[in-house]
């Protein structure tokens, strides 16, 4: 078993062609300094949130990024769209170099490649209608000159979310409607320039359980029916299990594992990825048991650990681990994983 | 007889627009060491159950009937002097949602706990300071960590320090609202493992409340189903997890999804939750319900008995509802 980078690895399996290539991404917060350590010429500090990540994803797949809060899911998934400035590497959308646009041309790209926020309370505006929410990525594009002509957008955004008739909805306001009608909405809003990439950011985490599977169904249905693409950002395993076709696993700053779902899943490789399914409650009374949880917590991005930056809290790790950064290599078809010791 | 006995327990807020009936006859009971999870959606009263349990209602709220029976003796009777000085936080004690996030940032921790058992309880503050310290050794967090201001200490560290907080007076009820909500996995399992332990060696009696169904299936005895102020189901985790029979409570159970199980499309339930100042006549759930039939519009079903080992259901179709058969099946 070879070394084989994740990129070149996942363009020779697989179904579809690639649409999104992302390389060796890597975003940093600096610190801001006191003045103390400006005068003592202390070198500049960062939270390294995103450390050089690696992958793509397919026309029309689901493609899920899992991990603890604060491992930098987010920022990866805005970084990829530039709503936040890379510090280094390269993103690729079909044969567009995302990371070397202009403002205006990624102005006009945003038409192809959108985000679902994770809070829909926050994020949308109660004193604007359904109408007027929906418009409004429309207006920016200058797509369309007065909220008459947006009117057909609007009510094909609205059919694709299922919110039918759509004169029913139009004129309503957030509060009138139930929260999953309003995370549609929000999925509404990102599909009314018809993008065929979509970063859906935590899309149902505020929501009760019950109203949950309508977003994640639609979600799954876009992505069948009409090939939207999916970057799903999750902290929550159990529902990314169900919807998407591939899953990568995050620990600070870095994906440690990637790969099909149901090979992730029943067969994880890395430490990590072990402890994070374990962690996992399940809903039956009959299977009770804690899982076995890492010891220690979390360590900042402002200091990773050397090595793999999992070692001090690594049930297996050894005496490289804490001095060698492990690869992403593949350990069968398509499924991969950077440890010293997964692959035995 | 049960430590503690809810019978019939109503509570409204009055509002502009009418009353909100959050707790609408709602009983239920917890044996000595036992936990009891309380799950349902967003707005459906359980929080509002927890606070009327405790007497700590806001000025909008009022009691409207009903009992709370502890140790035998109904404290909704007891005039507000006694409950504050011999049931609330010394017999009944609560975490409430969002808690750790109200810690002072410009207090020490341990400070914080003993300022708690000082307000409560008439002992000296050495004494209290020994406390806390084996309140902090108790709940997993070393003693040496007293001295720690809240944002040294991690989302699952302050968590447990709220814990301890409500053990300040060793109570023998906890009730803990949403307790792991704001957690990731790997902190949650750490911060319900040692619930669970303190809850095993105390011999505390716990009401856990959480809209998530697994936490509640890894750490309760019993379950009860909230509906829109309403308990429409109740019983042992098993039973109601393996045979949940109201529609809403199977709705629930078969819609949360599970890692451990085989990949199918997530469910959902369709339609609203309901509006607590105009709640729908007859079964709340009717609007929602497949089963729905005439008398569900009109009457208001009781939560009763069904079949063994008190698993209770309030629905009119019961007898529909054959074991097993899943009536949300597309
Ligand atoms: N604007 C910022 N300035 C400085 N640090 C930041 C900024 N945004 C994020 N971070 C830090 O970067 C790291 C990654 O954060 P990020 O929000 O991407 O994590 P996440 O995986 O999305 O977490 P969660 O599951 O909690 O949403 C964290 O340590 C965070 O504190
Ligand atoms: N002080 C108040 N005055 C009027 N209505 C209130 C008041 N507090 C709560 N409510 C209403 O009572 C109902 C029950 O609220 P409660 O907070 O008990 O719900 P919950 O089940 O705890 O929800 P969540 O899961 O979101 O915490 C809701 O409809 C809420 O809007
Ligand atoms: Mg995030
Ligand atoms: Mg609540």
């Amino acid at each position: 078993m070879g070394a084989v980078s994740a990129t070149e690895q996942e363009r020779s399996v697989g179904h579809g062609e690639v649409i999104l290539d992302v390389e060796n991404l890597v975003k940093y917060f600096p610190l801001r300094r006191g003045i103390g350590q400006s005068l003592r010429r202390e070198p500049e500090r960062a939270v390294k949130a995103v450390d050089g990540v690696s992958f793509n994803v397919k026309k029309g797949e689901l493609f899920g990024v899992v991990g603890e809060s604060g491992c930098g899911k987010t920022t990866m998934g805005r970084t990829i769209l530039r709503l936040l400035e890379p510090t280094a590497g390269r993103v690729t959308f079909e044969d567009i170099e995302v990371t070397a646009l202009s403002v205006e041309q990624l102005k006009q790209l945003r038409t192809r490649m959108q985000i679902i926020f994770q809070d829909p309370y926050e994020s949308m505006n109660p004193r604007l209608d359904v109408h007027r929410i929906i418009a409004e990525p429309l207006r920016i594009q200058g797509m369309v000159s007065n909220s008459k002509d947006a009117i057909p957008y609007i009510e094909k955004a609205l059919e694709d979310v299922e919110m039918t008739p759509p004169e029913e909805y139009l004129y309503r306001y957030p509060h009138e409607l139930s929260g999953g009608q309003r995370q549609r909405i929000a999925v509404a809003r990102a599909l009314v320039l018809n993008p065929e990439f979509i970063v859906a950011d935590e899309p149902v985490s505020m929501l009760d359980v019950s109203i949950r599977g309508e977003i994640l169904n639609l979600m799954l249905n876009l992505s069948r029916e009409r090939g939207v693409t999916f970057l799903y950002i999750t902290h929550d395993l159990a529902t990314a299990r169900h919807i998407c076709d591939r899953i990568a696993v995050m620990y600070l700053g870095k994906m440690v594992e990637k790969g099909p779902t149901d090979s992730l899943v029943k067969h994880p490789l890395h430490p990590y990825t072990r402890a994070l399914i374990g962690a996992v409650f399940v809903p039956d009374p009959k299977r009770k048991g804690f899982g076995k949880v890492l010891k220690g917590e979390v360590p900042s991005p402002v200091d990773p650990p050397s090595g793999c930056r999992l070692h001090p809290r690594c049930p297996i790790a050894q005496d490289i681990c804490k001095e060698v950064e492990p690869e992403l290599v593949s350990a069968d078809d398509n499924h991969m994983v950077a440890c010293h010791f997964a692959l035995g | 007889m049960a430590l503690l006995e809810v019978r019939d327990l109503k509570m409204y807020y009055k509002t502009l627009r009418g009353h909100v009936k959050a707790v609408d006859s709602v009983s239920f009971d917890i044996e000595r060491g036992k936990a009891l999870g309380i799950a349902g959606e967003s707005g459906c009263g359980k929080t509002s159950m927890a606070v009327t349990v405790l007497r700590l209602l806001p000025s909008n709220g009022k009691i409207h009937g009903g009992s709370v029976k502890l140790d035998g003796v109904d404290i909704v009777k007891l005039d507000d002097e006694e409950f504050r000085k011999s049931i609330r936080w010394k017999k009944i004690s609560m975490v409430f949602q969002g808690a750790m996030n109200a810690l002072n940032p410009v207090h020490r921790v341990g400070d914080q706990i003993v300022e708690a058992i000082l307000a409560h309880e008439d002992v000296s503050h050495q004494e209290a300071v020994t406390r806390a310290e084996e309140l902090l050794d108790m709940v997993g967090i070393n003693p040496k960590r007293y001295k720690e201001y809240p944002h040294e200490f991690s989302g699952g560290m302050k968590q447990r320090v709220v814990i301890a907080m409500a053990l300040a007076c060793n109570p023998d009820v906890i009730i803990a609202d949403e307790p792991t909500t704001a957690l990731d996995v790997m902190v949650q399992s750490q911060v319900l493992k040692a619930m669970e332990d303190l809850r095993k060696r105390l011999d505390l009696s716990m009401i856990l409340i959480t809209h998530d169904l697994s936490v509640i299936a890894q750490t309760c005895d019993n379950i009860a189903i909230m509906y829109a102020g309403k308990i429409v189901e109740y019983g042992n985790v098993i039973d109601v997890f393996d045979h949940p029979t109201h529609p809403y409570g199977m709705g629930l159970v078969k819609s949360f999804p599970n890692i451990k199980a085989e990949r199918t499309r997530v469910r959902s339930l369709p339609g609203f939750p309901p509006n607590l100042l105009a709640p729908p006549k007859g079964c709340r759930f009717h609007p929602r319900c497949p089963l729905a039939g005439d008398i569900c519009m009109e009457e208001e079903p009781e939560l009763i008995e069904i079949g063994s080992n008190s698993h209770k259901v309030a629905c009119h179709k019961v007898d529909m509802l054959e074991r097993g058969v899943d009536i949300w099946e597309q």
